[in-house]
């Protein structure tokens, strides 16, 4: 993401002690960020594209349903997760075959574990050994399970989930994040963050609310 | 989405419907007369007339596929297609007459008492007569495997899709100038009887026309085989009757992107994997139990050049455009969607081909009299190398002639007719419709 200015211009001094009106007797060493709520769909897609030109990294946006054109407006890449779940079905695919292969076209015998266990190239039915098309279902159902297990989990993964608590959680507008509120929130830690600044920003941008959160 | 772009868009063939139904209907019928010209010379009817039985099928495939996708918007309510259902519809409302290109078809099921297309219409007494061990199977089929039931079924099945093909696509165009939602409402209740209806008669006209090529021969998955096929031809057929008509300057607003991608979806998802699902279990369950009757069948398309036509669709109806169209990326770039469509309308012709062209000669089975050990010598004798893959001339002029007929009958189906269906309550959510 495009970062350029706003890296080379970071002060040695940390933004999070830039005092500001209405935090200068809090700690400031506990803010996490500016929280901003928006009423419409269509004011947090512009807010987003404006929060994002302006070069920040560390932030994000909330809403209670999926908004069409968010993530294009955040300038989120796209994700990785259809080639990790590639991967993982190719790789219950070729299980599949292996177990196949192992169990019923050798006579291979190997410690697997604690468990000896050994292949056992059975006759059925005047087949092959090695009978590609039974294969084929055991190859489906293994790279479905798989795909689909690491769907999930690779999901929550990227993520960072299952997040049990975030600092939003403490404001009490950040309930409505789950009705009818949209919220964008920039994080002190992010390179660009100006106590003052930001907050100007964001008003700027048509939120209904500014205010800080606490770490 | 641009309101004022989508204002000015040009939702009609106009002067593209003429030059479209009078010049493809006159190559259409032109290549006909070619093929029939090539048969003559080639004097091999039987195998003239098989040609003629791909390149219907592949037809009406394309048409049945038209005529399930049109109902199946119906009974879902699905709000993302609108934008493109016309165009499906225009490719159902062929149904509406093609029934007429299948009357040599049933007249050669009348005269051709040599069972030269349709092995069952010699009849079990001249088969019995002519020493042939199937005879007897024959004779407990011939209640059902008989001209007239057979010629009955057809014009029962033509006149249902007749029937439902008028209804969906006439409704539809009356709703454009009516602007009736009731008409919509219509549509939806009806949706459920006409799939139930369009499932069975799409599964007999799949037994009645190709299994019984084979009258021995039997698998009960053949109906929805056809029907998988039929998923394929026509998601590809639309992808690219979509793709020219935006080449030619229509509807390029209202069709965006999101369609073709839900368009590629529907391909990859009815086209190939269903396919290639179906094909398999068809195949595995008679591999499987390997009951002579049954493995006779597959046994032909794997001798000879068959097997590579098999391995063929294998690889080419399935493993590549399988990779190819996984990811979203090739979904969404209208070229490089309609190249694979293109290949895929390909590959399904070729499916048709492997459907009904291979096939055991009626004296060579009789010759072995069951002994089908001696029917896998007895086919790779040289003297049977004519019952080998072998490319006619008229194989293709016949199905490109058909297929410029289906694009010059949907270009006259939808001539002065919005492409678009204006009054659909729900356009103006597939338009705004949006993929994650």
């Amino acid at each position: 993401m495009n970062d350029g200015a706003g890296t080379t211009a970071t002060p040695a001094q940390s933004p999070r002690t830039i005092p500001s009106p209405s935090s200068v007797d809090e700690s400031s060493e506990k803010l996490y960020g500016l929280l901003a709520e928006f009423e419409t769909p269509a004011a947090i897609v512009s807010a987003a594209k404006k929060v994002h030109e302006a070069g920040y990294k560390w932030w994000d946006c909330c809403a209670p349903f999926p908004v069409h054109g968010l993530d294009k407006a955040m300038g989120i890449r796209p994700t990785i997760l259809p080639w990790l779940v590639l991967g993982a079905g190719i790789t219950g695919g070729t299980l599949g075959m292996l177990l196949q292969w192992f169990t019923n076209a050798t006579n291979l015998e190997l410690w697997s574990g604690p468990i000896w266990v050994t292949g056992y190239a059975f006759l059925v039915s005047g087949k092959p050994f090695a009978s590609v098309p039974t294969w084929i279902p055991v190859m489906f159902e293994m790279t479905v399970l798989l795909a689909a297990i690491g769907a999930v989990v690779f999901l929550l993964l990227l993520n960072k989930l299952p997040q049990l608590y975030h600092p939003c959680f403490k404001n009490e507008r950040f309930a409505r994040v789950t009705d009818d509120r949209f919220f964008i929130i920039i994080e002190a830690k992010d390179p660009l963050f100006y106590r003052a600044k930001t907050q100007q920003l964001l008003t700027s941008l048509g939120a209904t609310a500014v205010e800080e959160v606490q770490a | 989405m641009n309101a004022a772009a989508l204002a000015r868009e040009d939702r009609y063939l106009g002067d593209l419907g003429p030059k479209l139904y009078v010049r493809l209907g006159g190559i259409g019928l032109g290549l006909i007369v070619v093929s029939l010209v090539l048969g003559f010379f080639a004097k091999d009817w039987d195998r003239f007339w098989r040609a003629y039985v791909v390149a219907y099928c592949f037809v009406i495939s394309i048409c049945l596929g038209g005529l399930f996708f049109t109902i199946l918007q119906h009974l879902t309510r699905a709000g993302w297609s609108v934008a493109i259902r016309r165009i499906s519809e225009g490719l159902a409302s062929n149904l509406r007459w093609l029934w007429i290109l299948f009357i040599p078809i049933v007249w050669i099921v009348w005269t051709d008492s040599e069972g030269g297309l349709y092995h069952w219409t010699l009849g079990a007494e001249a088969m019995r007569e002519m020493g042939g061990a199937e005879a007897g199977l024959l004779a407990h089929k011939e209640a059902f495997l008989n001209p007239m039931f057979w010629t009955l079924r057809a014009a029962l099945y033509f006149a249902i899709w007749f029937a439902l093909a008028q209804f969906f696509v006439g409704n539809s165009i009356a709703q454009d100038t009516s602007g009736d939602p009731s008409i919509t409402s219509r549509m939806q209740a009806l949706a459920a009887p006409a799939m139930i209806l369009y499932a069975f008669t799409q599964t007999f006209a799949a037994v009645d026309w190709l299994m019984t090529l084979e009258f021995a021969w039997y698998s009960t998955m053949f109906g929805v085989y056809f029907f998988a096929a039929s998923c394929c031809g026509f998601g590809a057929t639309m992808i690219l009757l979509i793709y020219f008509l935006q080449r030619a300057g229509r509807v390029t607003e209202s069709i965006s992107i999101e369609h073709y991608h839900d368009m590629g979806k529907f391909l990859f998802a009815f086209g190939i994997v269903f396919w290639a699902y179906i094909a398999y279990s068809q195949y595995m369950l008679i591999w499987y139990a390997n009951m002579p009757e049954e493995t006779t069948w597959f046994m032909v398309r794997q001798l000879g050049s068959w097997k590579g036509l098999s391995l063929l669709l294998i690889l080419g109806h399935f493993f590549i455009p399988f990779f190819f169209l996984l990811t979203r990326h090739t979904k969404r770039v209208k070229g490089v969607l309609a190249a694979a469509a293109a290949w895929m309308v390909a590959i399904h012709f070729i499916d048709m081909y492997w459907l009904v062209m291979p096939m055991v000669p009626i004296e060579l089975v009789q010759s072995v009299d069951g002994d089908y050990a001696a029917l896998v010598i007895a086919f790779q004798a040289p003297e049977n190398a004519a019952y080998d893959l072998n490319w006619q001339l008229f194989d293709v002029t016949l199905m490109l002639g058909f297929a410029a007929l289906m694009v010059a009958g949907t270009a006259f189906g939808l001539r002065s007719r919005s492409l678009v269906p204006e009054q659909d309550p729900r356009l103006a959510e597939s338009l705004a419709f949006e993929n994650y």
